[in-house]
């Protein structure tokens, strides 16, 4: 544990240029956008020169851009994000306030993905060729050309307009089921393959060779030796994922009119919210680089090796 | 000279055996047959949509499919057939051109970097790096909210948010290349850097490039698609697949076929892109095909 501090610390301090230039290009490219700031701000309402100048000097933008860039930071650093132009509340108090929907989307998407992912994987990576894999397989590929809003709304259409089975709409857990699936059925399939693939490699190594003399049953094999060293793909590749989920699912929550993050992007897109764009981008990558951080100290305990690799 | 030219010939294969081992997998022929289809709709739409894919009140609203209205109609009257084919034509452009604008300023960032080496190439990596760290559609949106709203914009947008991973390959493939002789005697000979960079890296690369680009074109279509949808890309009245898609939303209750029919294209389109450049990168790519 005392060789491991340094690595952990090193590895935590290794994120502040990554934050930095990310928070930098967001700002940056938020200031390409034409127009007058402060016309945006006020909603297209015509005003005098005096507010529109009172109106520049509130929000910071009277100030040279290397002013307004660094104040930009030292806000980011604190989490101030800011006041949206059109509802003049804290971004921050707006974030947190749809933070729950996305989170519940991200959670039940994960779920699925992880249940379909891992017994499709195990299945054909158990008997490479047979029935199992070949679908699996083909599915899979068919399935990465699927636009998931299409089939977001097939399932609407089946399962919550003909069949009756589930709402469509509200915020009960039986709403949530549809949007869970359209987003796990995309996870599965990509977990499916690494599974698969890692479980094939794993599978012909000598100690799974011993553990079958030993006279082990399959299912023990497979969950206490094999998986054990076929999982950190996949839990990178779930980590990734929900690390993109938790800023919103933009496509499945418009489908299914989820009032997440992902769909406070989009209007904020489209009413030119600045503030409320910065903010929400911010946000979305901040969560991914932290998630990435977290799980790569995890990795480091499971395995290490990779500690010892990256220090 | 020769060198570099006698490096490009034991990659670069006579189109007609390219073709011939390209179709060479049942998937890629279905692939290539899906798409000769799509590629004829898209050029032909013009004379083959029985209507104007604008024209309102052509049939009653939301009428079913029927002998004269093959896919049905929408909220206007207007017939899904013709608008599907007509949007066939600003998808598949729009991807091309999606791809385009990634594939060329991807390597040529990727090339620039790794040739100039040092700093350069430590920033470039790193910049290249943190854009990598956008999810995609969040990068594309935020590159929406600047450009504003259309198709052409949704299509810089997904081609500039393409960028970065384009770069950071292309970067790694001219690493291993400008440590080899026929640079090397390139430079001895006194060619200017940018002689090199045309004359001798970017020969080699093209093979790559095009493995690049035939696998990128079908996330372009989608992802164009999946901004229109999300109002973001083409808008009203344009046929545009996502954007009906889109409006088909409101009716599926009554009028299921307003966005079965345009989901289908896309996927479709979208499929046999990826089928025959998965196929065409294994062809291609010695190193991916070890397993052919």
């Amino acid at each position: 544990m005392k060789l491991a501090m340094p690595w952990f610390v090193r590895r935590v301090l290794g994120i502040i240029p990554t934050l930095f230039l990310t928070w930098s290009i967001v700002f940056g490219v938020l200031q390409l956008i034409p127009g007058d700031p402060v016309m945006l701000a006020l909603g297209g309402t015509p005003a005098s020169d005096e507010i529109l100048d009172n109106e520049r000097r509130r929000l910071g933008l009277d100030q040279p851009v290397y002013i307004q860039y660094l104040t930009f930071l030292k806000k980011m650093a604190v989490g101030d994000l800011g006041n949206g132009y059109s509802s003049k509340q804290p971004v921050s108090e707006m974030i947190a306030a749809r933070v729950r929907p996305s989170l519940e989307l991200a959670l039940g998407g994960l779920l699925v993905g992880i249940v379909l992912g891992i017994v499709l994987g195990i299945a054909a990576g158990l008997r490479p060729h047979g029935w199992i894999d070949t679908m699996t397989m083909s599915t899979a590929l068919v399935g990465v050309s699927l636009p998931s809003f299409w089939i977001g709304m097939l399932l609407i259409y089946v399962f919550g307009l003909q069949l009756e089975w589930v709402p469509i709409l509200g915020d009960g857990i039986d709403a949530l089921i549809l949007p869970s699936i359209t987003i796990g059925l995309f996870l599965a399939g990509g977990l499916a393959r690494l599974i698969r693939s890692a479980l094939i490699e794993t599978m012909t190594q000598d100690y799974i060779r011993t553990a079958h003399s030993k006279g082990l049953s399959t299912v023990r094999i497979v969950a206490k030796h094999a998986m054990r060293n076929a999982i950190i793909p996949p839990i990178t590749l779930l980590g990734l994922q929900f690390a993109v989920l938790i800023g919103g699912a933009v496509v499945t929550e418009r489908v299914f009119a989820r009032a997440g993050l992902g769909s406070m992007l989009i209007d904020a897109v489209l009413t030119k919210d600045i503030p409320l764009v910065q903010g929400l981008v911010v946000y979305t990558t901040t969560a991914y680089i932290v998630i990435n951080l977290l799980l790569e100290l995890l990795y480091g305990i499971v395995d290490p090796r990779i500690r010892s690799r990256r220090a | 000279m020769t060198t570099a030219v006698t490096t490009v010939a034991t990659t670069v294969m006579p189109p007609r055996r390219l073709i011939a081992r390209t179709l060479g997998t049942p998937g890629a022929v279905a692939g290539c047959i899906i798409l000769v289809v799509l590629v004829f709709g898209a050029i032909f739409a013009p004379l083959l949509s029985p209507y104007d894919p604008n024209a309102t009140r052509v049939c009653p609203r939301l009428a079913a499919p029927s002998l004269a209205h093959f896919f049905g109609c929408d909220l206007f009257g207007r017939d899904i057939f013709s608008r599907i084919l007509h949007g066939a034509r600003l998808s598949l452009a729009v991807g091309l051109l999606t791809v385009a604008i990634s594939l060329v300023a991807g390597t040529l960032i990727g090339m620039v970097i790794a040739f100039l080496g040092g700093r350069v190439d430590r920033i470039g990596v790193r910049l290249l790096d943190v854009m990598l760290g956008f999810p995609a559609i969040v990068l594309a949106i935020l590159i929406v909210a600047v450009l504003g709203v259309g198709a052409f914009n949704a299509a810089l947008a997904v081609g500039i948010s393409g960028i970065p991973r384009i770069a950071r390959v292309i970067r790694s493939a001219t690493l291993t290349l400008v440590g080899r002789e026929f640079v090397d005697s390139a430079r001895a000979v006194g060619a200017s850097q940018t002689r090199i960079l045309r004359r001798h890296l970017l020969p080699n690369l093209w093979p790559i490039v095009i493995v690049l680009g035939s696998l990128d074109l079908g996330t372009a279509i989608l992802s164009t698609a999946t901004l229109s949808f999300l109002g973001l890309g083409a808008q009203p009245p344009t046929s545009e697949w996502g954007a009906m898609l889109s409006a088909g939303r409101e009716f599926m209750r009554y009028a299921p076929w307003t966005m079965i029919f345009p989901g289908l294209a896309l996927f479709l389109a979208v499929m046999s892109v990826n089928l025959v450049g998965d196929r065409l990168s294994h062809v291609l790519d010695p190193r991916a095909s070890g397993h052919d």
